[in-house]
This record gives C-alpha cells, sequence and structure tokens, in this order.
C-alpha cells in the first residue's frame, strides 16, 4: 500500500465530474482526496486523484478513467519526479496570552496569518501533506476551531506535461460549454 | 465495429444528403441523423415529452416504428436487432417512466457489450430540476450502465450530440448509448448540418493493432506449450474475426473452448472446438482448462461464471488475454502477456507467425475426457440404450432443445431467455454461425427472450428465430405477444413450461435442502392466452410430438407461432460448478453404471433401516458429496 498520485485531464463537459465520482463508488476505489479546476484551457479541466492502495489497484483506477470518454488523458504521477502542494485553512484558538506561541509556529512553517479576532486566528498553510499534518498536530493543543483543506494538486516536474495536443474543441460545443463543474 | 464510415456514407446517399444547410426542428434532426446513420427501425412507446419526435416521424417512412406494449420491451428489442446483426439498434421512450422502463435493457445491453442507442424525452430545459410531471433525472440514472450518455441542452450540439452517440455505441467495445431530449430542443428550429468529418473525441480512441513486443511474448508462450487451450467470448464474433480464430486453431492445432456469448465465434461442429465451458460448460471442457498449461483468453472477460474459484483457477497456466478494452486486462484473472486491441487484427498479427504445435498427447486427455462426458448423456433420441435415469414418458427439456437443434436443421437464430433452459439451449442447440445465438449473459435479464427474439427477426428477417423462453421469464414481457401480433413477426416461440422457477429450484434443491420457497408457478393455459392473441398454438407433452410440433410452427411464415412444451417439473441443469467452487469440482449427472449402482444401495438401505455403513457414505470416486447424494435422482 502506498499512496498514489494520479492527474486527468477531462473535457470540461456537464456531469464529468459525478461521473468520475461515480466510478470511484461504482468499482469501489477508495479516494482520499479529489481536486478539480480549470486550466490553461477553457475547454479542458484537470483532476488531482490521490488513493491509498497497491499499484495493481491505481493502475485499474487508470484504465477505468480512460474508459469514460470525457477524460483525455490520465498520468500515474508516482511514477515520475513531480510537484505536489495541497493548502489549508486553520482557525487556531489564541487568546492575547498565548497568540504570540502560535504565531511563532506559523513562522516556523512559513504559513501566512490572514485573519485575527480576539478569541482566533485564521491561518493559510501551503506544502505537502506531511507538513500540514505536522502544523495541524502542533496546534491542536491550542484548540483548532474549524478547518478545511484543498486536496493535493500536482504538476509534473521541468519538461513532463499531460498530453493534450490533438484536442479540438468543438465550435457549438463550447457554447454549451458554461461553467460545468 | 468495422465498417461505420461506409455505411455512414451509403446511408448519407440514400438519405440524398447535400451541404446546402436547411432549417428543421431538433425532432426532425433527430429523423435526419438516424436516417444519416443507417437506421431503418425505431423500437418505441410515445409519451408527452417526446411528442415532438413522434410527430416528426410521420414525414420519415423510412424509419419504421414498432410500437412494444412496455418500454423495457423496446430496450430488448432494440438489443436483439443488434445482435443479430451487429448494427446499432434503437429504443425511443417519453421521460420519467418512459425512460425508467429502458433502464434493465441498457443494463443487459451494457454487460454484452451490446451496441443500442436510447433517445428520451425530457421535460423542457427551463423546467428541468423542479419535479415536474414526468420528470426524471436519466441521465443520472444510466450512468452506471451506459458506456456514454448526453442531456443536450441546445439544438445547435444535437447533430454532433446524435453522430457521437451512434460512433461510440458501435466502436471499439460496443455498447448503449443514450440521448436525453428536453421537449423544447425537439420543438426549437436551426440550420441542419450533419458534421461530415469524422468525429475526433479527443478522450476516446479504441484501440486496433497490438505491439510488436506483445505479439512475440504471446508467440514465445504458444511456442513452449504443451496442452495450450483458446477461451472464444463475444469479443471474436463483435470484431468479424471468426475466419482467423478457426484459421489460428487449425495452424496451431490449438482446442478451443467457448464462453456462453462465444457460441458461434466458432462452429460447434468444427473438430477442434470443444463447447462451452464454466458453470454449465462441458465437463470435458472444465477439466481441460483445469488441466492446461496455457489459456489463450480472447474477447472474453473470466466472469465468475466461467472462472469459479478464482484461487485454483488453471493454477498450472500461463495466459494470453487479448482483448479491446484495456481494463479488463488483470481485472480478474492475472495475465502473463496482455494484449489491447481489435481481435481481427491481433489474430492476423499471431497468425503470420504462430506455428503448427504437436498436441497429440493434449488431444489424447481431452478425448478420455470426452467419452466420459457421453457416458453421461441422455438426450441423444437415435441411442437405443437409454440412460437409465430417464423415467418412461417423462419429456424433458433438455431433449426439446436437442430435438428442436435436429428439427431446425441447426440453422436457426436462437433467442433465449434466462434460465434452465438457457443452459440446456447452450449445452444442446451447436451453433454454426455467429450471431445466432442471443442470450442475457452478463446480466441475466429474465424476460429478455422474447423481445430480443422480435428485435433479431425485423433484423433478419430472411432468418428462421426461435425465442427459447422458460415459463417465469415469458411471463415478465409476454405483453410483446401483442407486438408480433401487430408487426406480423414471424418468431418462433417455444415454452419450455416447468411449473417451476426452475433453475431457482434446482438452487433450492441443491444447496438451501429442497425448500420450493416461492418458486413453483400457477401459469395460465399459454396456448389459450396466445390463442386470445390470434396467434396459432400447439401443447406438446410428449417426445414422440416434438417433430410436429416444429414442423407446423415452420410452416407458419407469417406472423408468431407458439410452443407450450409441458416438461418434468424437477429437472436438473447437468453438469454444475456451485457457485464459488473449483471449475472441476463439477456435480456431475451419474452414469448408467452409477446410477444402477446407487439404485441397489438404496434398496438395500430401504430394506435395513440401519444407520448407514461408513462405506455408503463416502462419496463416489471422485464425485463430490453432493452428486453422490443427488445421483439416486434421475436426470436429476
Amino acid at each position: 500500500m502506498a499512496k498514489h498520485v494520479l492527474a486527468a485531464l477531462v473535457e470540461n463537459r456537464p456531469g464529468v465530474l459525478a461521473r468520475v465520482a461515480n466510478l470511484f463508488r461504482r468499482r469501489s476505489f477508495n479516494i482520499d482526496s479529489l481536486s478539480v479546476g480549470r486550466t490553461q484551457r477553457d475547454e479542458m479541466s484537470r483532476m488531482t486523484i490521490v488513493m491509498e492502495s497497491d499499484s495493481a489497484e491505481a493502475d485499474r483506477l487508470v484504465k477505468n478513467l480512460y474508459k469514460l470518454v470525457d477524460v483525455v488523458h490520465v498520468d500515474h504521477l508516482h511514477s515520475q519526479p513531480s510537484v505536489v502542494r495541497e493548502m489549508a485553512l486553520v482557525k487556531v484558538r489564541a487568546s492575547s496570552e498565548n497568540r504570540r506561541e502560535v504565531i511563532q509556529l506559523c513562522d516556523i512553517f512559513r504559513a501566512r496569518i490572514i485573519d485575527v479576532s480576539a478569541e482566533s486566528l485564521v491561518v493559510e498553510i501551503t506544502g505537502e501533506e506531511e507538513k500540514l499534518e505536522n502544523f495541524t498536530e502542533l496546534v491542536r493543543p491550542f484548540g483548532i476551531v474549524e478547518m478545511v483543506r484543498t486536496g493535493m494538486i500536482a504538476l509534473g516536474r521541468g519538461g513532463h506535461t499531460l498530453k493534450d495536443e490533438g484536442f479540438k474543441p468543438n465550435r457549438s460545443r463550447a457554447a454549451a460549454r458554461r461553467n460545468v463543474l | 465495429m468495422s465498417d461505420e464510415t461506409t455505411a455512414t456514407d451509403r446511408a448519407n446517399e440514400e438519405a440524398g444528403t447535400s451541404t446546402d444547410a436547411v432549417v428543421l426542428t431538433g425532432a426532425e434532426i433527430v429523423c435526419e441523423c438516424l436516417l444519416r446513420e443507417g437506421v431503418d427501425i425505431v423500437f418505441g412507446y410515445p409519451g408527452g415529452a417526446i411528442l415532438p419526435t413522434y410527430d416528426a416521424l410521420t414525414k420519415y417512412p423510412q424509419l419504421h416504428h414498432v410500437l412494444t406494449r412496455h418500454e423495457q420491451g423496446a430496450s430488448h428489442m432494440a438489443d436483439g436487432y443488434a445482435r443479430a446483426t451487429g448494427k446499432v439498434g434503437v429504443a425511443m421512450a417519453t421521460s420519467g417512466p418512459g425512460a425508467t422502463n429502458l433502464v434493465t435493457g441498457i443494463a443487459t445491453a451494457m454487460m454484452d457489450s451490446s451496441p443500442i442507442v436510447c433517445i428520451t424525452g425530457q421535460v423542457p430545459t427551463g423546467a428541468i430540476g423542479s419535479d415536474a410531471f414526468q420528470e426524471t433525472d436519466v441521465t443520472g440514472i444510466t450512468l452506471p450502465i451506459t458506456k456514454h450518455n448526453y442531456l443536450v441542452t441546445s439544438i445547435e450540439e444535437l447533430p454532433e450530440v446524435m453522430r457521437e452517440a451512434f460512433h461510440i455505441a458501435r466502436t471499439g467495445r460496443p455498447g448503449p448509448v443514450l440521448v436525453d431530449i428536453p421537449k423544447d430542443v425537439q420543438i426549437q428550429e436551426a440550420e441542419f448540418v450533419y458534421p461530415a468529418e469524422p468525429i475526433e473525441l479527443p478522450g476516446y480512441s479504441p484501440p486496433r493493432a497490438a505491439r510488436a513486443r506483445q505479439v512475440d511474448a504471446a508467440l514465445e508462450l504458444i511456442r513452449k506449450s504443451k496442452r495450450p487451450i483458446i477461451l472464444a467470448g463475444h469479443g471474436i464474433s463483435m470484431a468479424g474475426a471468426n475466419r482467423e480464430l478457426a484459421q489460428l486453431a487449425e495452424k496451431a492445432q490449438i482446442p478451443i473452448a467457448l464462453t456462453l456469448l462465444g457460441k458461434g465465434a466458432i462452429s460447434e461442429h468444427h473438430p477442434l472446438c470443444l463447447g462451452m465451458m464454466g458453470m454449465h460448460g462441458g465437463a470435458e471442457v472444465n477439466h481441460a482448462i483445469q488441466q492446461a498449461d496455457l489459456l489463450i483468453a480472447l474477447g472474453m472477460r473470466f466472469d465468475d461464471r466461467v472462472t469459479g474459484n478464482l484461487a485454483t483457477y488453471a493454477r498450472d497456466s500461463r495466459k494470453i488475454h487479448v482483448d479491446i478494452d484495456p481494463s479488463e486486462i488483470n481485472k480478474n484473472v492475472n495475465v502473463d502477456v496482455g494484449i489491447v486491441g481489435d481481435l481481427g487484427e491481433v489474430l492476423r498479427q499471431l497468425l503470420d507467425r504462430v506455428e503448427r504445435r504437436p498436441n497429440e498427447a493434449w488431444f489424447d486427455r481431452i478425448a478420455e475426457w470426452r467419452a466420459d462426458s457421453e457416458l453421461r448423456e441422455i438426450v441423444r433420441p437415435a441411442d437405443a440404450a437409454q440412460h437409465p435415469a430417464v423415467p418412461e414418458g417423462k419429456l424433458l427439456g433438455a431433449q426439446v432443445i436437442r430435438d428442436l437443434f435436429e428439427f431446425t436443421d441447426g440453422g436457426a437464430i436462437t433467442v433465449t431467455d434466462v434460465g434452465q433452459h438457457q443452459m440446456w439451449e447452450a449445452q444442446y442447440y451447436h451453433h454454426e454461425r455467429p450471431h445466432s445465438l442471443i442470450t442475457s449473459g452478463g446480466l441475466g435479464t429474465m424476460g429478455f427472450g422474447l423481445p430480443a427474439a422480435i428485435g433479431a427477426k425485423m433484423s433478419r428477417p430472411d432468418q428462421e428465430v426461435w425465442a427459447i423462453v422458460g415459463d417465469g421469464g415469458f411471463q415478465m414481457t409476454m405483453m410483446e405477444l401483442a407486438t408480433a401480433v401487430q408487426e406480423q413477426v414471424n418468431v418462433h416461440i417455444a415454452i419450455i413450461n416447468n411449473g417451476f422457477l426452475g433453475m431457482v429450484r434446482q438452487w433450492q434443491e441443491f444447496f438451501y435442502e429442497e425448500r420450493y420457497n416461492q418458486t413453483p408457478m400457477v401459469n395460465p393455459d399459454f396456448c389459450k392466452l396466445a390463442e386470445a392473441y390470434g396467434i396459432p398454438t400447439v401443447r406438446v407433452t410428449e417426445r414422440g410430438q416434438i417433430e410436429e410440433a416444429v414442423n407446423a410452427s415452420r410452416a407458419q411464415t407469417a406472423g408468431p407461432t407458439l410452443i407450450d412444451f409441458v416438461v418434468e417439473k424437477e429437472e436438473i441443469v447437468f453438469p454444475m460448478v456451485p457457485a464459488g467452487a473449483d471449475l472441476d469440482d463439477m456435480i456431475r449427472r451419474p452414469t448408467p453404471e452409477e446410477f444402477e449402482q446407487q439404485r441397489r444401495e438404496r434398496a438395500t438401505a430401504a430394506k435395513a433401516p440401519e444407520p448407514q455403513t461408513p462405506e455408503s457414505e463416502t462419496p463416489e470416486s471422485e464425485a463430490p458429496a453432493a452428486a453422490a447424494a443427488l445421483g439416486s435422482r434421475f436426470g436429476v
């Protein structure tokens, strides 16, 4: 069992997120996180899928993703150098007495404080999963009021890109392709 | 499937397509697209949200609409139509309940990779999501059971969607595609331009030839093998690779086992064809698979019904798997060489370089297993010495199928329902040609038989078509008798009527201590029922009556006919691999000798009501305990 990071380029069509999500449920894939967003091209979205599994299962997921007509390309980022990042917003309980300690922790983790109130701070922290885990463990004694994480996103390093050449968007279909996610 | 562009071009010519744009309604565009895709028949049922399209159909007499009696019948008919020819079948229904009634047929087509396009009406775009009258999220419902589906949100995209739908349905691994069209899109008008250029779908490119390295690896495994066997599935006939399969088997001298849907991949009279594998496959076939040192799986998917216990499945064999769907490779069974490609192309690649193998010792072993199977056979009418297990005067379902095979010269397209009769068909009706057995293999859909047979006959009016159904499944869709009569479809219906849900009863007998809960059925008089529809009928209760009844049915060349075969109530399909058991751990019909011995033992036990001796508890030789316990019963 290991962490597998898959990146998928998908056509920005209605229902594409439902199709991918349904695939996970239908074939019993256990997904740690899924994040979706736009790319440099309007017609396409990019999904980053993280799963804890053996490599045979990750391989099965890649093949099944390819079966979806809307999925253009899938990459297993586990097998090549890549950068991965995740962001968390953490609301930490901090009064005037212990605020300094929290701020010190933030400095060490290069986290940014983006909101301050009398009882709490909102901290923005970006990094690999382990860093986020370590930070939340250290601030937990102060009290985590609320927390949200984006899920992981990833890009291959250097010249490694997801293939999208040969992709020509359909003219009339583009009209119907309004923010479908 | 192969000749897509030519079919479309031909349709374009026939439809007189020109590049001049004309303004049409969405409904008319649907009809124009159907014509251009070569569609001649639409199976469907009208309703509110699809009414504009039904109105437009009146302007297109080239599109013959068949009114079914239930939308499930429409999707099964489209499926049967597709399976008999390889052409795309089309079903049409309204929104809400019309669309949901299609669902069983869509799932059936999905599991068996059958190319159909379903067109459903939807409430107007403005009303979507408001729980309007007869609104249902049919694209959501059918998401996991279609190859792809569409909700058309503007008339501009309608021609493209229609073209894509047919392209996706028929190419690669075929499957069902659903197009959901809101009523207002059907009413709107737009310039109609049919996309001339071939479709470019960036996320969809069915594979063609195999990689050379893969072919080398496969050839190497074949060269080294001593006990090879080919497992031929549905993919052979779908790829039209039947000739290549026969050539490969002949050139390399490799025997062929068939899956249920693989029947027709090669003539079952071919000396290298062993017959069907799996749960109710031939014992010699299953033994051969278990003892093989190389499995060459072609266009099949290692379904649990053909593998039995995966942990012990063909343990000593290397495995080559060729399939057009990459996700099938290493899904159920891990293989040594996985080849993704079109079977015709891949087999031609292999054929060029495969060598003749001396496999005589292997064939001798298979012949031994086969001889043992023949001892246990009960149905050959020519056999002077009948199996003592067949009681005097009883009509067995297996005999009906065996005789139907003989009296139709083995040349009919047979369409089955699901259950015991389906397995007897597979065992005793030996098919020669591709697309001549149409059956719901993957989903096992009861009620499939009659409507699929109607669809098959309508796509192949030149062929003799028999619907072989059980009394249970027949009653799930028997309302389609009216469709057959209205359309004067010359389909011959054979009901194998045992008054039971026979296969379920068989499981209850084997695994639930003969508690026949909810399997006995009180049936109507099927002959009287058919007569109410004006259908000629005959009832058969003895084997001697079969020939005359079949001949009388065949003599009818217009409209449906029906034969009610009243057969033995508690017959068993032998052999049987219990679910999850090892593939060669079969419950067998006893040989005549074993049968007599068991009868003597039973008689002795009856005289001396002592507790059983350890000897009599010991199961017969290799036969599993269940078989010994059952051996006392006939045919059965």
